[in-house]
């Protein structure tokens, strides 16, 4: 069996089965395939099938119709939507930038402590939801009064409210915690694009007398582009996929009155049930459907249009 | 670099914002830890105050240690996490080798195959993963969250790991095969030693998602005997929303294992992160 190769192949016309290679696939193969690409696929399944008279029937879809048009699943599922993509688009406006631009400062030449800096500003990312939801709710809570106290100390204090607990701001108090925690992973990308860009080009700018601003923006940002299409994909998967801290800080029902409803926890209560509202499978697996569906729009936008016109910049 | 860039006005603004952001960063979690140990007066009087000896108190960890069987949370976490790292690098490990080492019909497209898992989330099987774990009478046992994690870091494994065993050179592949080495002699004793650090980033990336997932351990193993910490966490602090001291030091708690990792290993995870290993 596996001593076949090292007989010499001086006739490569039948080369025995070599069974090696099968036995290094098998284990990742069949655990992927049946953890998680099976399920997938038996989710996706699910979607187009639905209970009629007690028995499981295919029903096209008619779950999807459900969904999007039916008075009383689609003003749950607008909401939900509309609700993740100010979430995407707040990390976006919010988590991004800052993110390049602290990796633009660690980057500046020679300059001490960015070990420091660095490890301490990743940390957030490590923690868990669980950990930085109810940190942030003690911190934002007004019986503790920590973020009252600290407005006073910039004469700001009239500007506090209970972010958390109204309808109007919950959603971006959410965001933004999910942002302080997040805001590692593009800096650490964005950092080590901008520590790859060769030495040459950075001189020949200054020959030409571009520097400071004008190189960041000029030269610098140009080449770091395909990281920050990669930190916008991850950003997108992430956001549209996300659960956690939400369910952590606000609760499945996604409060006040949904105002932090995202499909994450929509997909919870529906498939899982909440409260007086039982578990549904059937439209369940619709929401991951469609989650899955935006996911994969999003993905392929990224890999075969903007992926694919970027590589010119690269070296 | 030329030297009339860096002024020290420009250096200075630099450390300064720098440091405002460090402060951001860092605060929440020095807040949590250091009023956890404080009694309850004085945490509501004076949050920013490190404790005295007049305002230390360990009350809250009392609570948490008398009320909370974190012992238990822990030790799952542990083994769910350590086992489904040690089967995500054997398996990941071994199926990287095959993708990268044997030329043989369908790898790319097997590659690709394996590659969707980097992108698609396996939560959004969640619905018929929570049908098969019934099927298969797995709820509520460890081994169900192993198994959805291990298939979860395996896509990403792979990937880094076959990009690294590129680089491991073929001489001294054909050498132990004309030393008369088995294919898994090559594997085992020859090539996983020279991806070590690889194995290490690996290890990392895998490791943190597992600790901190509430997602599986809510749908597959809610129960009291299978409960990890971040889902213990949780529902504890859920349920003592009021009892600050136990809230705070419950939350401590749970910080403390990532805190010390963290100073073990963020030399290694910067390093993997700034290599381009998630390119």
């Amino acid at each position: 069996m596996s001593e076949t190769d090292n007989a010499v192949d001086i006739v490569p016309i039948r080369r025995p089965v070599r069974w090696h290679i099968f036995v290094f696939m098998l284990p990742a193969l069949i655990v992927y395939s049946a953890v998680m690409v099976l399920p997938l696929i038996e989710t996706l399944r699910l979607s187009l099938y639905n209970t009629v008279d007690g028995q499981p029937a295919f029903v096209g879809l008619a779950n999807f119709k459900v969904l999007f048009g039916d008075a009383r699943w689609a003003r749950d599922f607008w909401n939900a939507l509309v609700n993740n993509l100010i979430f995407f688009a707040i990390h976006m406006c919010v988590q991004n930038p800052i993110g390049v631009a602290l990796a633009a400062l660690l980057s500046v030449p020679k300059l001490r402590g960015v070990a420091f800096y660095r490890t301490a500003m990743f940390l957030p990312t490590l923690l868990s939801f669980v950990i930085v939801g109810f940190i942030w709710k003690l911190i934002l809570s007004p019986i503790w009064g920590v973020a009252p106290w600290m407005l006073d100390l910039i004469g700001l204090k009239f500007l506090f409210a209970p972010w958390l607990g109204k309808s109007g701001s919950a959603l971006i108090a959410v965001s933004l915690i999910s942002n302080w925690q997040y805001i590692g992973i593009p800096m650490m990308l964005i950092y080590a694009a901008l520590l790859s860009i060769p030495e040459e080009v950075i001189e020949a700018a200054e020959c030409d007398g571009i520097t400071g601003w004008a190189q960041f923006w000029k030269i610098k940002l140009p080449l770091i582009l395909p990281a920050i299409g990669i930190i916008s994909i991850l950003t997108f998967v992430g956001n549209f996929n996300a659960f956690d801290l939400i369910y952590t800080v606000q609760g499945a029902l996604a409060g006040p009155d949904m105002s932090t409803d995202i499909l994450g926890t929509l997909l919870y209560r529906t498939f899982f049930g909440f409260q007086l509202q039982l578990g549904d499978r059937s439209m369940g697996a619709t929401i991951a459907t469609v989650m899955f569906l935006i996911i994969l729009a999003g993905v392929s936008l990224y890999l075969f249009v903007i992926q694919r016109r970027m590589r010119r910049y690269q070296f | 670099m030329s030297k009339a860039r860096t002024s020290p006005i420009r250096t200075g603004l630099v450390h300064l914002a720098l440091s405002a952001y460090t402060l951001v960063a860092l605060f929440p979690v020095f807040l949590t830890i250091v009023n956890s140990f404080k009694d309850r007066a004085s945490i509501f009087r004076e949050p920013l105050m490190i404790p005295t000896p007049s305002t230390f108190s360990l009350v809250g960890y009392q609570t948490v240690l008398g009320q909370g069987d974190f012992a238990t949370y822990f030790q799952n976490s542990f083994i769910v996490t350590i086992v489904s790292i040690l089967l995500v690098l054997l398996f990941g490990a071994m199926a990287a080798f095959a993708l990268s080492e044997y030329r043989f019909r369908g790898n790319m497209l097997l590659g690709l195959y394996m590659a969707i898992g980097i992108m698609i989330p396996i939560r959004l099987g969640t619905v018929a993963i929570l049908q098969g774990m019934v099927a298969a009478g797995l709820v509520n046992t460890l081994t169900a969250l192993v198994l959805v994690y291990t298939a979860q870091g395996i896509p990403l494994a792979i990937f880094i790991l076959s990009e690294f065993m590129r680089t491991v050179s073929d001489d001294l592949k054909n050498a132990g095969r004309i030393d008369g080495l088995s294919e898994y002699a090559i594997f085992f004793r020859l090539v996983l030693p020279l991806v070590r650090p690889a194995m290490a980033t690996v290890a990392v990336f895998t490791m943190i998602p597992i600790w901190n997932d509430l997602w599986f351990p809510l749908i597959l193993a809610p129960s009291e005997a299978t409960k990890t910490v971040t889902l213990g966490s949780q529902i504890f602090i859920g349920q003592f929303v009021t009892n600050w001291n136990a809230v705070l030091a419950a939350l401590s708690l749970a910080i403390l294992p990532i805190l010390v990792l963290y100073v073990i290993f963020s030399r290694q995870l910067i390093r993997g992160i700034t290599s381009g290993a998630v390119k």
